[in-house]
């Protein structure tokens, strides 16, 4: 006996529910960081609709803030964004038994939480049914609040002064990710590498040097982790 | 280019990273030498972004008890590593901020 789409919507639904403490201040604070930033508000809210993907959603917007060359604007969050490859080939197996337009449009809602829940559900032999319904649960779960946080962050962020310093939050957005992103000895090498050669680069024009430590970074933690793999 | 353009590109983009292996490239493997460096891309730019936006001010490099922000962000990271919790490392980050300015 197979349960219903709405059974598993509800139970995936409710997985992912405790994670929301985490995602809605997130929200709040993409919100925030746009009434910081000079970006126009509605462009800046966009990015949780068409982007949906918080780190890469404050870096495009600190970026277009700050006038960075377009070209590091659009890479910057590209490669911020690059682990969801890896969320697509873990998934590819079970989306693998949904429809064509199924599989079209369900990766738009693939955030690291999605991700996370879901490939903790599924199994094998898990039917067409749990794939798409428990990971809708998830993924829509997440994706209404964080649409909402993000409309109350402009409009709170816009009401408080700038003495509150509220841009300090992008800066912090980012050390608050960085601290599970290094988790072995490869990864502190990439984050230092990273961390310097963006200190040392601070000259070149534009948000390039981010581009530059980002590359210097990940060729430093892969010499690391070939070294320590051997 | 128009901000707009921006989002949009950036928009694309990563629904492609999203569906490459579901809708293009299919039920295969990433091989090794591709997944491992993967991996190190957080760290190494989440560290790119961060790091400058502590020790540096309007792209001179400012490291000295005077600048708030670093010690504010020095008492952020050990409760980012503490907590591994975003909400907590912008709480205290924030507050921290605020006392330091307050007090000197």
């Amino acid at each position: 006996m197979s349960a219903t789409p709405r059974q598993r919507f509800i139970e995936g639904s409710k997985a992912v529910s405790p994670i929301l403490l985490g995602a809605i201040p997130f929200g709040l604070v993409i919100g925030v960081s746009v009434a910081a930033t000079p970006i126009n508000n509605w462009v800046g809210w966009a990015t949780s609709i068409i982007v949906f993907a918080g780190a890469a959603q404050v870096a495009v917007i600190e970026l277009i803030g700050t006038e960075a060359l377009a070209a590091v604007a659009i890479a910057t969050p590209l490669i911020i964004n690059l682990r969801h490859a890896m969320y697509s080939a873990a998934m590819a197996p079970y989306f693998g038994k949904l429809s064509r337009t199924d599989r079209l449009w369900l990766p738009y809602l693939l955030t690291d939480q999605a991700f996370v829940i879901s490939a903790s559900r599924y199994e094998p032999d898990s039917d067409p049914t749990t794939v798409k319904w428990f990971y809708l649960g998830t993924a829509i779960t997440l994706w209404i609040p964080w649409q909402i946080a993000t409309i109350v962050g402009i409009l709170v962020g816009a009401e408080i002064p700038s003495e509150w310093s509220l841009d300090f939050a992008i800066a912090l957005v980012f050390l608050g990710l960085l601290a599970p992103a290094v988790h072995s000895r490869p990864s502190a090498v990439a984050a230092i590498v990273g961390g310097v050669v963006a200190v040392l680069s601070l000259d070149l024009p534009n948000g390039t040097g981010i581009i530059v430590a980002s590359l210097a970074g990940v060729a430093a933690g892969t010499i690391a982790d070939w070294r320590l793999s051997r | 280019m128009s901000p707009w353009l921006i989002v949009i590109l950036v928009g694309i983009g990563t629904y492609l990273t999203r569906l490459s292996f579901i809708g293009i490239l299919g039920d295969r493997e990433i091989p090794t030498y591709v997944e491992r460096p993967l991996r190190l891309v957080a760290p190494a730019v989440l560290a790119a972004i961060a790091v400058p936006a502590l020790v540096a001010r309007q792209g001179e490099v400012f490291v000295s008890v005077d600048n708030l922000r670093l010690l504010a962000g020095i008492v952020a990271m050990a409760v980012a590593w503490k907590s591994r919790s975003i909400g907590w490392t912008i709480g205290v980050g924030m507050v921290s901020l605020w006392i330091l300015d307050w007090l000197l």
